[in-house]
């Protein structure tokens, strides 16, 4: 059974509509495990900066038939401005953010020379490797955390992106 | 020198912005995470994130710094006080990048880390340093303070700041606690080196401001006194220093720039000395190579903007003044408003202010970087803000200070407001005749503070 993005946003839909606090569903091959975050549940007044119907507080989500141990969507209920910085975050358009975990500079490739290590348009597991934040000489391998496709890079090649900065927009799958 | 990385927090980052402004320069503040909606990093030309919350994720992280002045075109750094200030490898980073550090060069920050180097170097300045020594077993220790006298005290060469510090008074208490001091000097500084040095009961803390250029040219600032201390940690600073003999003081302050001059000292820094109140003895205790939290007192009797000059001189330039120019108006004081809460235990009172406003007195100088709604992380210390007044008179200062203090409006996390102005109504203070072990034995009799009796207590104050 594949799970389209569809699945997933029906699926957290009916977490966020109901007071439970995890839900793990198991069939044939594949199976989900949905957490609500505790960021999302310690604050459960906060108001939504953008439009409520569009931004459900996002539960943490774990999904895959060879699941990964780490819940790898995490998003407070407004999104970038404040929580966790780094990491990933989903906002209203339902794609995922990842999020520098440092601060330094932002290199796509290996080397001067070297293939970029993603493009928009290529897929990427939780362990692919998407950038290099380096600071002081040492290079810091930055892997996505999500399974999906990269819609879009943010910072420019060489830049210098700060700790919490968004780097990489992804199509969760 | 054109932008200026500004690797701090709180009051003194707000303290530098201004200072940049003033320069005509511009100013890029590092900040953590939770401070990414302070005053300082919104009163930036830019702030960039640096970490996360805690420290050692952020302020501690000298690549991090470097690497963060670089990116955003910075070509200073300048690190205020605590966190990194005094860190020679921040420094000796900074300048390997091409960055000018904002303080002393890193080989004399490494003489002045190292106690036991930095009394040396003053003893060959022909500066007045305590009897003591490094010691190494248990019994050089016995045989060296029975030469000194009891009481000691157990120094770490790699302590500081009133760290790493334990008192003997007698042959057994050396016995026990050398051993515990020399392992928590390893743990704490890296160091087990520790020196044993006489113990002036009745001291004050008079320290010595310092400004030299890289052309060698070294000045005072005049001193300040320091004496209201609660575990070497200083509540009630003033300048210039009262009950200070004429004789003493110049002696005092010619022995401070005899000793800048001897370790070519660049730049901004403070020389402190322990005076015995006795006598009017004084001796050296260390060298602090930054801008301190007690500036103020300093610029309101000079008249002189201390953090622009750190500023002017990390670019290379001339003092510009002599020190014949340098003068003394007046008398300044300023106390160190916290969010802790003397009631209990000095618990430090993180949280979000409701209320935040001081009064607008005419002689009053209010340095902080907090407002209504602004939040006081846990991370960091406590520091508020700190109120300074300034009067022609000393009992003037005290006065204006206590109204200061008593229009004060903060509300959402305890203070210390009520053991401030405790301490400056005291009989004690307002006839400077308080030594550094006062504060804790009026605290402790119940005399000030909490326990003592009509004390309003700190919560909500």
């Amino acid at each position: 059974m594949a799970l389209r993005d569809e699945d997933i946003r029906e699926i957290l839909r009916i977490v966020d509509e109901t007071p439970l606090a995890e839900l793990e569903i198991e069939t044939e091959g594949f199976s989900l495990r949905v957490r609500r975050g505790e960021a999302a549940a310690s604050r459960p007044h906060e108001p939504l900066s953008p439009p409520a119907s569009e931004t459900p507080r996002q539960p943490v989500v774990a999904a895959g038939g060879d699941a990964p141990r780490e819940p790898v969507v995490a998003a407070g209920g407004d999104g970038a401005s404040e929580g966790t910085a780094s990491g990933q975050s989903q906002p209203l358009d339902g794609l995922v953010t990842i999020a520098s975990p440092m601060l330094g500079t932002f290199y796509r490739a290996e080397g001067p020379g070297e293939p970029p290590f993603v493009e928009v348009g290529s897929h990427v597991e939780p362990d692919t490797i998407v950038c290099i934040i380096e600071v002081m000489k040492m290079m810091n391998s930055v892997p996505a955390g999500v399974s999906g496709t990269i819609v879009e890079i943010l910072p420019d090649n060489a830049q210098l992106v700060e700790y919490g900065q968004p780097l990489f927009r992804v199509r969760p799958q | 020198m054109r932008r200026v990385f500004i690797a701090n927090r709180g009051e003194i980052a707000l303290r530098i912005v201004r200072a940049c402004r003033r320069l005509g320069l511009e100013c890029v503040v590092g900040c953590s995470e939770v401070d990414r909606e302070g005053l300082a990093a919104r009163s930036a030309d830019r702030a960039v994130c640096i970490g996360p919350g805690p420290a050692g994720q952020s302020y501690l992280r000298d690549d991090l710094i470097v690497q963060a002045a670089l990116g955003t075109g910075c070509d200073a750094i300048h690190p205020g006080y605590g966190f990194l200030a005094e860190s020679p490898r921040l420094a000796a980073r900074a300048r390997e990048h091409g960055l000018r550090f904002v303080g002393p060069p890193p080989e004399v920050m490494e003489l002045a880390g190292d106690k036991l180097a930095a009394r040396e170097q003053a003893r060959l300045a022909g500066v007045p340093v305590l009897p003591g020594r490094e010691v190494g077993s248990a019994k050089e220790a016995r045989a060296l303070a029975e030469e000194i006298g009891y009481p000691v005290l157990i120094k770490a060469a790699g302590g500081g700041g009133g760290r790493g510090i334990k008192l003997a008074r007698d042959g057994s208490e050396l016995d026990a606690r050398l051993g515990i001091a020399r392992h928590e000097a390893g743990a704490a500084f890296g160091d087990e080196r520790v020196y044993i040095e006489r113990f002036i009961a009745a001291a004050r803390h008079v320290e010595v401001q310092i400004a030299a250029d890289d052309r060698g040219e070294v000045v005072h600032l005049f001193e300040r006194d320091c004496s209201a201390q609660r575990r070497y940690q200083k509540l009630v600073e003033e300048a210039p220093a009262p009950g200070l003999g004429a004789s003493s003081r110049t002696s005092l302050l010619e022995a401070a720039v005899r000793f800048a001059r001897a370790i070519s000292y660049r730049n901004l820094g403070t020389f402190e000395f322990v005076v015995d109140a006795a006598s009017g003895e004084f001796f050296f205790l260390e060298i602090n190579c930054r801008i301190q939290v007690e500036h103020p007192v300093t610029e309101e009797v000079t008249g002189r903007d201390l953090v622009a000059l750190q500023l002017r001189l990390a670019n290379g330039e001339p003092l510009g003044f002599s020190q014949e120019e340098v003068t003394l108006a007046g008398h300044a004081v300023e106390c160190r408003l916290c969010a802790e809460d003397p009631a209990r235990g000095f618990l430090p009172s993180p949280g979000k202010l409701e209320a935040f406003s001081v009064p607008s007195l005419p002689g009053l100088r209010v340095d902080t970087h907090c407002h209504p709604g602004a939040v006081v992380p846990p991370f960091y210390d406590s520091l508020l803000a700190k109120l300074i007044a300034h009067a022609q008179r000393r009992e003037e200062a005290i006065e204006l200070l206590l109204e200061a203090l008593g229009q004060l409006e903060v509300t959402g996390v305890a203070t210390n407001r009520a053991l401030l102005a405790d301490v400056l109504a005291s009989e004690e203070f307002r006839r400077a005749e308080i030594t550094t072990d006062w504060l804790e034995r009026a605290l402790a009799a119940g005399a000030i503070g909490p326990r003592a009796v009509g004390a309003t207590g700190g919560a909500g104050g």
